[in-house]
């Protein structure tokens, strides 16, 4: 894999990797507990460590002053995972939580956060994020490198990294201070208690901090399988912990990758081909002002001493764009997305039981189509990317979401070792799933590379809308039969474009309890780049799935929310339901002459359920009062960040119902800046009320399960007040607008 | 050209285009990187800093018109010796931030509320803080704001 040499540790991940070779041949992946060596906890790395700070394992670092550092193999992108994870390893150690900080982990295959979750997993049972299945099959993971990485993404920082690795990883730096003061004490290692970054010896009346017994608790080897707290003994995690992030971004202190300063670095500007897959074929200066041009085929940068006189240049200059499909146009799209829907040939059936093309020859049968537009992700932090290149080394300053393939990719576009890139990742201003590509990393380097000084590269919010890797849009068709007030089979078909989302996490399910059912697929290469936006192939099919179930109670004239009841088993979810149902005032809206829709979906391990309540106003103008959400996410971390997760995810769904579309014509993206991709903002935000289930579940992902029951919630409430049901998105298509 | 203001107390002189944005002078020239850039044509509010007192979208705003101006920015909000606005204390207190990209111009903008509207209501709120945030903090944000108000009034 990787030609790079390291002493000490990188010896002991050859052998670990070697190792698991051969497990992944012999075992078929089941010994997947063994990947972690022993050594691999015990590191001692000049580029993470200063002076007085002692590495316990990997994640903890601590000073003899009893300064607790974790470092955090996840990005910061809004979703307080620094925090989160910090609470759970400081939970297990029984630090002082004044006491601790974060750091980000360098992006170095030392941190790889998969290996944290898959190390730990010694006889676990192996409860493992669908997520990351991939990640965890070994063979998947030697050729899917795009799934190495320190991924933020998937929802899996609490659940996977923190749920199997922090915590274990507090718990073993417990144990290993505890033995170093029974070997200093000379008493018995259960004598000792350990509480708020102090080891106390009860019987003598002893105590010294953690910091003490730093450096001689370094010499122990962690245990891979240290003693875990049980949850109703948890002091830090499940408390609201303020934010560590959050003082320095009310101070505009915090850096983006848009605020990095290298010393003499150039700033660039770039036109992206308007067509995809035109070169830039010819470019002249009609000035000839001679800026500094550097064409990388498919974009041209300009190079100058700011931004701004980059982007004037690039204005300036005339370039000639050969190649592509300039004939694309959104009409066009469409047309190839219903011919796929038909296309039956290489359909994958995702899901059956029964019969139900049998049943659902009935003349009663409901068939209907939705679809969804291609959605930007329209991060507030324009993609961009600070790149060195010198003497065959290159430094990288970036927000990302995946800085180790980040690094790899600028490696091999460089032709250089990947132990030659080194990525200094900051705060993302946003992620959604859009910094987890690496274009804008590659094109810095290159720039660098070319013109050899730092370089900033800025796109611009034209660039960036325009340049995305989209939300696939879709066209579905569902069908179903009611018979005897419950539904008797259903059939769901509908095109896939690959955004990136394991199968494993069943996004396609019908998360009801349907005898009768088949759901298949019909896979297509989309025209246009797709990728992960956030919540993934959920906020799809969230809207056909819950707009369906919807549309099936009132054809069995039932009551919307107790007809999803009456179709659910699972207990969790139908606690959630009569939850939401009491919170929400399910029939008893707030709002005089207020309509309520209601959706529930089950993703990345979290049920959301959720009430739109709306009054429609003059012009079709939507007026949404409220948006009530109740949870289950097993253990929450801490309540207030989750509560914030809940916040987002409603205002991101709700952006792309109001107003989200990206369209074509003449082969270019139509929409440039925010007027034409419009965003809900302060004054049609809607009030919202997040409740949480009580739960000792192991946590699930929150990043992203807030997200896909919002449409259908609003347009279920729609349906309630107008009696026009909306199968297409965003409104503005049926005619519905914001207020 | 030259153009000289007073940037956060101080008199400042910069040798910038005269067509030159702002934002760009702010940050390129002065390093002042808490006034973000986030679309270029004042839709967004991600680079609000206060002119005259005055909450001002800076990605458009030529340097030239600033000459002789008062201008303040994020990194002038909290006190000389580091204490904060009652602003940011309520941002603080209410956990509003989430990436955080944005809030450097919600902050000014509400700053520049409550020296205009000691006691905004929920509609003055909505309809002077028209910044987009893409995660969604609408909701602390007006109650950051109500509580900042309070405490600026008993302050």
């Amino acid at each position: 894999m990787s030609s790079e040499t390291k002493p000490a540790s990188g010896v002991a991940k050859i052998a670990r990797r070697t190792f698991l070779v051969s497990a992944g041949v012999v075992g078929g992946g089941v010994a997947l507990g063994l990947a972690l060596s022993p050594n691999r906890l015990k590191m001692y790395r000049d580029d993470v460590a200063s002076d007085d700070e002692i590495i316990l394992n990997t994640w903890v670092k601590l000073t003899p002053d009893n300064q607790l550092t974790v470092i955090i193999p996840h990005s910061e992108m809004g979703q307080g995972v620094g925090t989160g994870l910090a609470q759970m390893l400081a939970e297990e150690m029984e630090a002082d939580w004044e006491t601790v900080s974060i750091e980000q982990a360098p992006a170095s295959d030392d941190y790889i956060n998969s290996d944290l979750g898959r190390g730990y997993i010694v006889g676990e049972g192996a409860r493992i994020p669908a997520f990351a299945y991939p990640m965890l099959d070994f063979a998947f993971l030697q050729i899917a490198k795009g799934l190495v990485g320190q991924i933020t993404g998937g929802s899996t920082a609490i659940r996977l990294t923190g749920y199997h690795g922090m915590r274990r990883a507090g718990a073993a730096a417990r144990e290993m201070l505890t033995r170093a003061a029974a070997k200093e004490w000379n008493v018995p290692v259960n004598a000792l208690r350990a509480e708020a970054s102090m080891i106390h010896h009860d019987a003598s009346g002893r105590s010294a901090s953690f910091g003490t017994f730093a450096a001689a608790a370094a010499s122990f080897t962690p245990n891979l399988k240290p003693e875990l707290k049980s949850a109703k003994d948890y002091k830090i995690v499940g408390t609201p912990k303020p934010r560590l992030d959050i003082p320095e971004k009310v101070t505009g202190e915090a850096q983006f990758g848009m605020d990095v300063i290298v010393p003499g670095m150039k700033y660039a500007a770039i036109a992206q081909a308007p067509v995809y897959g035109a070169e830039a074929v010819s470019i002249a200066d009609p000035t000839n002002a001679a800026p500094q041009i550097v064409n990388l085929g498919n974009a041209v940068v300009v190079v100058a001493d700011s931004y701004w006189e980059a982007s004037n240049a690039l204005r300036r200059i005339e370039i000639e764009w050969d190649g592509g499909d300039p004939s694309l146009t959104s009409d066009a799209l469409r047309a190839l997305h219903s011919a796929h829907l038909e296309e039956t040939d290489h359909e994958e059936v995702m899901d059956k039981a029964g019969d139900a093309p049998a049943k659902l020859a009935s003349p009663d049968t409901l068939s209907v189509e939705y679809a969804v537009p291609y959605l930007a992700h329209a991060t507030m932090e324009p993609m961009n990317c600070t790149a060195s290149v010198r003497d065959g080394k290159c430094e990288l300053w970036v927000g990302h979401q995946n800085p180790i393939t980040a690094r790899d990719d600028a490696a091999e576009a460089l032709g250089v070792n990947k132990s030659d890139v080194t990525i200094h990742n900051v705060y993302l201003g946003g992620g959604f799933g859009r910094r987890a590509r690496t274009d804008n990393v590659i094109q810095a380097a290159r720039v660098a590379s070319e013109i050899g000084v730092p370089v900033k590269l800025i796109w611009s919010r034209e660039q960036d809308m325009s340049n995305d890797f989209y939300r696939p849009a879709i066209v579905s068709r569902m069908k179903g039969l009611v018979e005897d007030g419950k539904i008797a089979a259903m059939d769901h078909a509908y095109i896939f474009a690959d955004a990136g989302m394991p199968d494993s996490e069943r996004p396609y399910a019908f998360q009801y309890d349907v005898q009768n059912k088949r759901i298949a697929r019909h896979p297509y290469e989309s025209p246009i780049p797709v990728g992960a936006w956030r919540s993934v192939d959920f906020t799809q099919m969230g809207f056909f799935n819950e707009s369906f179930m919807d549309e099936m109670a009132h054809r069995a004239g039932a009551d919307p929310l107790a007809f999803r009841i009456a179709h659910k088993s699972d207990p969790r979810c139908r606690a959630v339901l009569e939850r939401l149902a009491d919170e929400a005032r399910w029939g008893r809206p707030l709002t005089l002459g207020a309509a309520q829709g209601v959706a529930i979906v089950d993703s990345f391990e979290a049920i959301v359920g959720q009430v739109a309540e709306l009054t429609i106003e003059d012009d079709n103008r939507v007026r949404l009062h409220r948006l009530t959400s109740v949870v289950d996410c097993g253990q929450v971390i801490n309540p207030d960040s989750a509560e914030a997760q809940i916040h987002s995810s409603v205002i991101f769904a709700l952006s792309a119902v109001f107003f989200g579309e990206i369209t074509l014509e003449n082969g270019q993206i139509v929409q440039q800046n925010f007027p034409d991709y419009d965003m809900v903002r302060l004054r049609n935000a809607p009030v919202q009320a997040v409740h949480f289930i009580k739960s000792d579940h192991p946590p699930g992902g929150l990043g992203e399960p807030g997200t896909p029951p919002v449409a259908p919630a609003l347009t279920n409430a729609i349906y309630a007040a107008t009696g026009k049901r909306i199968r297409e998105l965003p409104l503005t298509r049926a005619g519905f607008s914001s207020v | 050209m030259k153009i000289s203001f007073v940037l956060n107390g101080e008199a400042t002189t910069v040798d910038a285009p005269s067509d030159m944005p702002l934002l760009w002078v702010l940050r390129e020239k002065l390093e002042l990187t808490g006034t973000k850039f986030g679309c270029g044509i004042a839709a967004c509010g991600a680079c609000t800093v206060h002119v005259n007192g005055v909450a001002t979208r800076t990605c458009v705003l030529p340097a030239s018109v600033i000459d002789g101006a008062e201008v303040k920015t994020i990194e002038g909000v909290a006190s000389p010796s580091g204490e904060m606005s009652a602003v940011q204390a309520a941002w603080i207190e209410h956990q509003a931030p989430q990436c955080g990209y944005c809030q450097s111009g919600m902050v000014m903008a509400a700053e520049a509320l409550l020296d205009e509207n000691p006691d905004p209501t929920d509609e003055d709120i909505d309809n002077a803080i028209t910044n987009i945030c893409r995660c969604g903090t609408y909701e602390r944000v007006r109650t950051a704001i109500h509580a900042a108000a309070r405490a600026r009034r008993e302050g």
